[in-house]
């Protein structure tokens, strides 16, 4: 293993000892790394910086949470429309459509708005009472909207996955006697969800971002919190760069999580 | 006459303006080993594919073992577990281990139990001679061992049809042959086989019966040796002069 990766830079610059490849030195990751130093430093020498990120971190629990259901949800919505959507059946086929266009035509912010001012209101009066006050909450109708917003998006992934597995793989299993929906959980879904894991991925921290819309139907998440942190001290950089280091953190290590799982569940060559 | 394992009646196809089966009409008889042979587009993989109901005919009858395939998808899933199928292109699943390669459907549809599964792939493999790539992944495999496990997949389901969809045509040379001492291990057997092959030494050592087919319509039905020797019609002896 280790002779072509000395032989390789030796042959190609001529030099006498190996020098490392400038060029492919992931240099975005040091400086970053460097900031992220420079940026604890700062804030755990500083009580005034330490007390804000403490502050704040009760914002994160609930980012993490409506993050975490929504895209829970709107894998489920998304993988139920997707099948909708390469369906022979011209309804569900239709309805799915539907859907996917109509969603994906409508800002996230106006379908956020639009669920809780106009849908959310409406389910909670016509659902029998102990359950209408889930309805009622905030977070649970982000969670909700956000799921809804994202499913149409995932289920034009979850298509394209779907339709990049071979049709002999279909043919195969149909041929051995499985149902059709038998052949799309054991054969297909798993080749397709392995081949869409990092769209699915970036989906995820986009999600993780777009969570912070929900602050407009007062979710208490990082970003409404952080305002109304900065409004009532007036220190609004102080506070709004730690809640963008916070993101930050927060989205590298969801990127790195999911690049994880895409190792774990690659199939061997 | 016993009745036939396989009626195939009047059978047309259309795909779109292309008019693939013009009225084919044949049957196969339990334990017979049948060869079609013809130029591609001749529509004898079209033919073989109506057997388990992977293509619909637009018009006549497929009545497999007595169960016809029509619109009933309980007709349909009945008769493709009967009958097994080996393609072209192998269509192993290639995020499946060998072994549950051909476990998956013995659980799923024979609703067998992880042992009695896993005990019947062993043997099955064994009997392909490839006992050692169990733990295997499809990619790991040379093509004449993918064929195989694709053979075996199929047996697991104890079908009373084997269907062989031009089973060599995607292999290397030095792999054909370990594929058809496996087909002709299976026809020795008693195997009802349907074999789309232009393998003459397979058809000549194992098939009961030839079919030449040529533009939707069966040419020329019967032995291997009479088609061989004594081919009836003009086009035959054009095609066979191409292969041989």
């Amino acid at each position: 293993m280790a002779e072509p990766d000395l032989a390789q830079p030796l042959a190609r610059s001529g030099h006498a000892l190996p020098l490392p490849d400038w060029e492919r030195v992931p240099w975005w990751m040091i400086v970053l790394i460097l900031a992220g130093i420079l940026a604890m430093l700062i804030i755990f020498t500083s009580a005034d910086y330490t007390n804000i990120l403490l502050l704040l971190s009760s914002g994160i629990a609930l980012t993490l949470y409506v993050t975490f259901f929504a895209y829970a949800l709107a894998l489920v919505v998304g993988l139920v429309a997707g099948l909708m959507r390469v369906s022979r059946n011209p309804v569900l086929y239709t309805v799915s459509t539907l859907y996917v266009e109509v969603i994906r035509g409508i800002p996230l912010l106006v379908q956020i708005l639009y669920f809780f001012y106009v849908i959310a209101p409406a389910l909670a009066r016509a659902i029998p009472e102990p359950y209408a006050d889930i309805f009622r909450r905030e977070e649970n109708i982000g969670i909700v909207a956000l799921a809804i917003g994202y499913g149409a998006y995932l289920a034009e992934t979850y298509r394209a996955g779907i339709e990049a597995i071979p049709r002999g793989q279909m043919e195969a299993a149909r041929s051995l006697g499985m149902s059709y929906l038998q052949a799309m959980r054991y054969v297909i879904l798993p080749q397709a969800i392995r081949i869409i894991l990092p769209p699915l991925g970036n989906d995820f921290v986009a999600m993780l971002k777009d969570s912070a819309l929900t602050s407009a139907i007062s979710v208490k998440e990082l970003t409404l919190w952080t305002r109304q942190r900065s409004a009532n001290t007036f220190r609004p950089l102080e506070h709004w760069t730690i809640a963008a280091l916070l993101y930050l953190v927060m989205t590298i290590g969801l990127s790195l999580i999911v690049r994880y799982i895409e190792r774990k569940f690659a199939i061997p060559k | 006459m016993t009745t036939p394992i396989i009626q195939i009646e009047n059978v047309h196809k259309h795909f779109g303006r292309v008019h693939a089966l013009r009225g084919v009409s044949t049957s196969v008889q339990r334990g017979e080993v049948l060869v079609l042979i013809g130029p591609s587009g001749s529509g004898k993989s079209t033919l073989l594919r109506c057997i388990n109901g992977l293509e619909r005919p637009d018009a006549g009858r497929v009545i497999v073992d007595g169960i016809p395939l029509d619109n009933s998808s309980e007709h349909i899933n009945a008769v493709r577990a009967e009958v097994g199928m080996v393609f072209q292109q192998f269509n192993l699943f290639p995020h499946l281990t060998v072994l549950e390669n051909i476990t998956l459907a013995q659980q799923i549809v024979r609703k067998r139990t992880a042992e009695a599964s896993q005990r019947i792939a062993r043997e099955l493999l064994a009997k392909v001679g490839i006992p050692e790539k169990a733990d295997a992944y499809p990619a790991q495999l040379s093509g004449g061992q993918q064929q195989r496990v694709a053979i075996a997949r199929a047996l697991a389901m104890n079908p009373k049809i084997m269907l062989f969809d031009e089973p060599t045509s995607a292999l290397d040379p030095e792999m054909i042959k370990e594929v058809l001492d496996t087909m002709l291990l299976l026809a020795r057997e008693g195997m009802t086989m349907v074999v789309v092959s232009h393998e003459m030494g397979f058809a000549r050592a194992a098939a009961h019966r030839i079919i030449f087919m040529d533009n939707g319509t069966i040419i020329e039905d019967t032995t291997p040796d009479e088609l061989f020797t004594h081919p009836r019609e003009e086009r035959t002896r054009q095609f066979l002069s191409k292969i041989l």
